[in-house]
C-alpha cells in the first residue's frame, strides 16, 4: 500500500513531540511490511533517516516553471532530493504561481518552524501539496496535526483518494480553553473533510467529538508508543546523588501545570529533608515558578537548570528517583514513557492521554497536590514502592511499541479502502 | 454419597481512610467509618439478614435436618455490633436451633499463621472467646483465613486443641484424590482434614447467575443430582461459600434464595443428609494422610498465597507490620492492640496485588483503591504512624531481649512491692490490735495509764526506721 503523509517536523530537527510521534509511527508502519510511504515536510536538512520513507521537502518542490539543467539542480538540492524527482514535480505544476515569491528553482522558501507568519506558511504548504499529489502515486493521504490539514484536503481534492487526519493535539490543549478561532477553523475544516480521524488518546477523541462536533463513528484512538532506548543511553554513567531527586522535564507553561509541582514539593519538604526538586525546561511561566518557590521558602531545595537537550535529558532522568508530569491537559505525553525506559518511577496526571495505557505509574488529578505529595513521599520513603514501579515500569514500557500502533493505522487504511 | 457439609464465611475488614504522609504522627485514627458503615449495612440488607431468615425457615421446615456451619471474623462481628446490631440477634436465634456450628477463625482474618505463631494463637483464642460470649459455643473445627494451610500450620492448630481443619481442595495437592473424603494431616496425624469441593462451590459462588454457562440455569434438582451421582463410597461434600453469595453477589432476582430453599427437599429425595463439620469428623474415618509443604489457599487460579504476598509491595508491607509484633505483644495500650488487629486483615494486602492488570478481576472488584500503588502508599503511611506509636511506648533503640529483661525486673519488683505492702498491712493490723488490746486493758484499770502506750508506739516506729537504714 502506498501512503502520502504530510508532516511538519521530522527528527533529528524537532521542536516538540509532534516530530517524534510522526517519525515513530511511520517507522512502525514500515516495520509491518508492504508499506510505501512518502513523507512531505516543509524543510528537510538531508540528515533525516530515509530508510523507511521517501522524504520530499516542500521547499524543494517547484510551483513555477524555471529552466534548469540536471547538474545545476543536483548542485543546488542534490543533498536532499533526487534531481529526477525535481523534474517530475516540475512537469506537474498545475497553475501559474509566478506572482508568488519563488527562488531560482521555482520553489517557495519554508522555515519549517513555527514563525509569526505561520498561517501564510501553512497556505504555501498546501499549494505545494497540489503539485506533489499530482506527481506521486499513492492510495491514501495521512495528515499529521492541524498545520498540514489544508495540504491533506487539497491532495484529496486533486486525487480523490481518502484522507486520514492524525490529531496529535487540539487548540483546546494548547490554550486551556481560550481557542484561537482561526486555528479552530482550520482544525474543524480538516476534521469535516477527513474520511477518518485518528486521535492519540481517548481524551483527545472526546475533545474532537464534543468540541468540534464530529461523528464518533469516524474517530478512532491509536495511542502513541515509544522508540526502544538506544544502547549507549542504557549504560549512562551518572554520579548518584546522596539525596533523592524528583524531576519535572518539559516546557514550563500553563499546559504542563508546573505550579502544582512546586506546591507538592513544599508539602513534601515539610516532612522530609533529604530530597531535591528539579524543574528542567524553559517557558513563559519560569520566572513565576522561581518566585513561587521562593515564596514557599524552598528555593534551597528547588532547582531550575534550564532547557535540556539530547543526551542531557537522559542524564537528568538517570539521576532522578521520581519523574513527575502534572499536566493540566496532555493529549498524550511521551516523556513519562521515556522516564520509565530509564527505570524512573513516574507520577502523571489523570488528565494525560498516556494515563489511559499505563498501569505501573501513579496517577493523580493535576490539582490534587496532596495526592501528588503523598505519591512522591511514598516512592522516596518505601523501597518496595520504588522497586516495584522501577521493574514493572520497565517491563510495561517495553511492550508499548510503534509497530503495534502502526498495525492499527494500517487496519484503518484497509477499512477505508475496503480491502 | 451420604452427606453435605455447608459452610458460610462472613468477614468485613476495617477499611482505611485516605491517610496522607503528613498525617503521620498527628492523626491516630485510621478507619473510613463512612465506607465501613455503608458497605456492611448494604450487604446486611441485601444478603445477611434475609439469608438468616431463610436459613431459619429451612431449619424449621426440615425438622432440624438442615444444618449449617458459620465462620465469622471478629472484625465483622465488631462492625455488626456497631452498625447492624439486629444481625447479631438474628444470628443468636439461628444458633439457638442447635443446627448451627461455629467454626474457628483468626480474629481479623489475618495471615498471622504464615509468620507469627504466637500472634496466630492469640487471635484464634480471642476469636473463639468472642464466639463463646455471643453464641455459647466453643468451636472445635478450624478454618484458616482464606483456607491458608500447610503442615506447619496444621501442627499449630492441633496444638491449640482442634480436631479438624477445613481447607481448599487444591488440585496440585490432591492430584487424583477426591476432596470428598476425610483425610488426616501429615503435620499433625491426629487431626482430620476436610477439603472444600471447589467445583461444586464455584458452581454456586461464581457461575450461578452466569447465563453464558452451559449448565445455566442451575436448579436445586440438578445440583443435588450432581452430588448424588458422585461415587457411592465417597463420604462428604464440603461446600464453603461467602455469605454474601446469597443476595449480594447473586442478587435476589437471580433466584438464589429459592435455589437454597429447595435444597433440603431434593436432598431428602436423594437420601443425602446435611451434617455439621463436627458430625462429619466424628462419624468418618480418615482414609489417607495428606502432606502440604507450601501454603495453599482458596484464592485465584494458583491457589497459593500469591494473592496477598505475590509482589514486592505486599511483602514489604507484610514484613514491616510483623517486625513490630513482639513489641506490640509487650504493650498493654488497648487502642494500640485494637489497631494492631485491624491492620492485620488480609484484605489490605489483597488490595496491593498487581495481578489484576493481567487477570483476576476479583482484586480490582473488591478494592476501595484506584490502584495497588495507592493501596500500598496509604497502608504504609498508616503503618508508619502505628509504628511511631509503638515506639513511643518502647523506643526501638532498646533490644527486645533487654526490654524483656527490664520488663521482668519491673514486674518482679512490682510483685515484691505488693508482697511487702501486704506484710506491712499484716504487721500494722497486729500492732493496732495489740494497742487496742492494751488500751482496753488499761482503760479497764486506770484512765491515767495512757502515757506509757504512746512511748511504746514511738519505740516501734524507731525500730522500723532502723531496719530500712540497714
Amino acid at each position: 500500500m502506498k501512503a502520502l503523509m504530510f508532516g511538519w517536523e521530522f527528527p533529528p530537527h524537532i521542536l516538540g513531540g509532534l516530530g517524534t510521534a510522526s517519525y515513530g509511527l511511520t517507522k512502525g508502519m514500515a516495520e509491518n511490511g508492504n508499506m510505501e510511504i512518502t513523507f512531505v515536510i516543509p524543510k528537510p536538512h538531508g540528515d533525516e533517516d530515509k530508510s523507511f520513507a521517501n522524504i520530499i521537502g516542500a521547499c524543494n518542490t517547484p510551483i513555477a516553471w524555471r529552466e534548469a539543467d540536471w547538474d545545476y539542480v543536483k548542485s543546488r538540492i542534490g543533498n536532499v532530493m533526487d534531481p529526477q524527482l525535481y523534474f517530475d514535480l516540475r512537469s506537474h505544476i498545475y497553475a501559474d504561481f509566478n506572482y508568488m515569491s519563488v527562488n531560482d528553482l521555482g520553489c517557495i522558501e519554508f522555515s519549517g518552524r513555527y514563525p509569526d507568519n505561520l498561517l501564510e506558511e501553512i497556505n504555501n504548504y498546501s499549494i505545494v501539496a497540489g503539485v506533489i499529489a499530482r506527481t506521486v502515486d499513492f492510495d491514501i493521504i495521512h495528515s499529521h496535526d492541524w498545520l498540514t490539514y489544508p495540504a491533506g484536503i487539497h491532495a484529496k481534492q486533486v486525487s480523490g483518494k481518502p484522507l486520514v487526519i492524525h490529531v496529535h493535539a487540539t487548540d483546546f490543549d494548547r490554550s486551556r480553553g481560550n481557542v484561537n478561532p482561526t486555528v479552530y477553523g482550520i482544525e474543524r475544516d480538516g476534521m469535516l473533510n477527513a474520511d477518518h480521524i485518528i486521535t492519540v488518546s481517548n481524551l483527545t477523541r472526546r475533545t474532537v467529538i464534543e468540541k468540534y462536533g464530529i461523528d464518533p463513528a469516524k474517530v478512532t484512538t491509536v495511542h502513541n508508543a515509544v522508540e526502544p532506548l538506544r544502547e549507549e543511553l542504557k549504560h549512562l554513567d551518572v554520579p548518584k546523588m546522596k539525596e533523592k531527586v524528583v524531576t519535572f522535564l518539559g516546557r514550563i507553561t500553563m499546559q504542563k501545570g508546573p505550579e502544582y509541582f512546586v506546591e507538592a514539593a513544599a508539602k513534601v519538604l515539610q516532612k522530609v529533608h533529604n530530597v531535591r526538586f528539579v524543574m528542567a525546561g524553559s517557558g513563559d511561566m519560569m520566572e513565576k515558578m522561581i518566585d513561587l518557590a521562593a515564596q514557599k521558602d524552598i528555593s534551597d531545595r528547588f532547582h531550575f537548570p534550564g532547557f535540556q537537550k539530547g543526551k542531557q535529558v537522559y542524564e537528568m532522568l538517570k539521576a532522578s528517583d521520581v519523574y513527575i508530569m502534572p499536566s493540566v491537559s496532555e493529549p498524550f505525553g511521551i516523556s513519562p514513557l521515556e522516564a520509565m525506559q530509564m527505570g524512573v518511577p513516574s507520577i502523571i496526571s489523570k488528565q494525560s492521554g498516556c494515563a489511559e495505557i499505563l498501569n505501573h505509574v501513579i496517577k493523580t488529578d493535576f490539582w490534587d497536590i496532596d495526592a501528588m505529595a503523598d505519591a512522591i513521599y511514598s516512592i522516596i520513603t518505601y523501597p518496595a514502592m520504588y522497586k516495584q514501579l522501577h521493574e514493572e515500569g520497565l517491563t510495561e514500557v517495553d511492550g508499548i511499541q510503534w509497530k503495534k500502533a502502526g498495525k492499527k493505522v494500517i487496519d484503518i487504511y484497509n477499512q477505508l479502502l475496503n480491502r | 454419597m451420604s452427606a453435605i457439609c455447608l459452610y458460610f464465611q462472613i468477614h468485613q475488614p476495617f477499611r482505611l481512610k485516605r491517610y496522607r504522609f503528613f498525617d503521620i504522627g498527628n492523626d491516630h485514627y485510621y478507619y473510613d467509618d463512612f465506607a465501613n458503615e455503608e458497605i456492611i449495612s448494604k450487604i446486611a440488607q441485601h444478603a445477611y439478614l434475609p439469608a438468616n431468615e431463610l436459613l431459619l425457615q429451612m431449619i424449621n421446615d426440615s425438622n432440624k435436618k438442615f444444618k449449617v456451619a458459620f465462620s465469622i471474623t471478629g472484625t465483622a462481628i465488631e462492625q455488626f455490633q456497631q452498625y447492624v446490631p439486629e444481625f447479631i440477634d438474628s444470628m443468636k436465634k439461628l444458633a439457638d436451633t442447635g443446627c448451627v456450628e461455629f467454626v474457628s477463625e483468626t480474629y481479623s482474618h489475618s495471615l498471622a499463621s504464615l509468620t507469627d505463631e504466637e500472634e496466630f494463637r492469640q487471635q484464634v483464642e480471642q476469636h473463639d472467646k468472642l464466639i463463646y460470649e455471643l453464641f455459647g459455643q466453643k468451636p472445635k473445627v478450624f478454618k484458616n483465613t482464606e483456607f491458608v494451610y500447610n503442615d506447619e500450620i496444621a501442627a499449630q492448630i492441633s496444638a491449640m486443641g482442634f480436631k479438624a481443619v477445613l481447607t481448599e481442595g487444591a488440585k496440585h495437592i490432591l492430584g487424583w484424590k477426591s476432596p470428598n473424603y476425610v483425610y488426616s494431616s501429615a503435620g499433625a496425624p491426629k487431626m482430620k482434614l476436610l477439603f472444600r469441593n471447589s467445583k461444586l462451590t464455584d458452581d454456586i459462588a461464581m457461575r450461578f447467575s452466569d447465563s453464558s454457562w452451559h449448565e445455566y440455569p442451575l436448579t436445586a434438582d440438578k445440583y443435588m443430582a450432581w452430588i448424588a451421582d458422585c461415587p457411592k463410597e465417597e463420604q462428604i461434600v464440603n461446600i464453603a461459600l461467602n455469605y454474601e453469595t446469597l443476595g449480594e453477589n447473586h442478587p435476589r432476582a437471580t433466584g438464589i434464595f429459592d435455589f437454597f430453599k429447595a435444597l433440603p427437599r431434593f436432598a431428602e429425595q436423594k437420601g443425602i443428609e446435611f451434617w455439621t463439620p463436627s458430625e462429619a469428623v466424628s462419624k468418618l474415618k480418615a482414609v489417607d494422610v495428606i502432606s502440604v509443604t507450601h501454603p495453599i489457599s482458596g484464592a485465584d487460579e494458583a491457589r497459593d498465597v500469591s494473592a496477598w504476598l505475590g509482589n514486592d509491595l505486599q511483602n514489604e508491607a507484610f514484613h514491616k507490620l510483623y517486625s513490630v509484633a513482639e513489641r506490640v505483644h509487650l504493650c498493654s495500650d488497648r487502642r494500640l492492640k485494637q489497631d494492631w488487629l485491624y491492620l492485620q486483615s488480609s484484605d489490605h494486602f489483597f488490595y496491593m496485588s498487581t495481578k489484576h492488570f493481567s487477570d483476576g478481576a476479583a482484586h480490582a472488584m473488591f478494592s476501595p483503591y484506584e490502584s495497588p500503588y495507592q493501596a500500598f502508599t496509604n497502608y504504609m503511611n498508616v503503618l508508619a504512624d502505628f509504628i511511631v506509636r509503638v515506639e513511643e511506648q518502647y523506643p526501638l533503640s532498646i533490644e527486645n531481649e533487654e526490654l524483656n529483661a527490664l520488663l521482668t525486673t519491673i514486674k518482679n519488683q512490682e510483685s515484691e512491692i505488693e508482697m511487702l505492702n501486704k506484710e506491712l498491712r499484716v504487721l500494722r493490723t497486729t500492732i493496732e490490735q495489740n494497742e487496742n488490746n492494751a488500751a482496753e486493758a488499761k482503760a479497764a484499770e486506770k484512765p491515767a495509764a495512757k502515757k506509757p502506750t504512746t512511748t511504746r508506739k514511738t519505740a516501734t516506729k524507731r525500730t522500723t526506721t532502723k531496719k530500712t537504714d540497714k
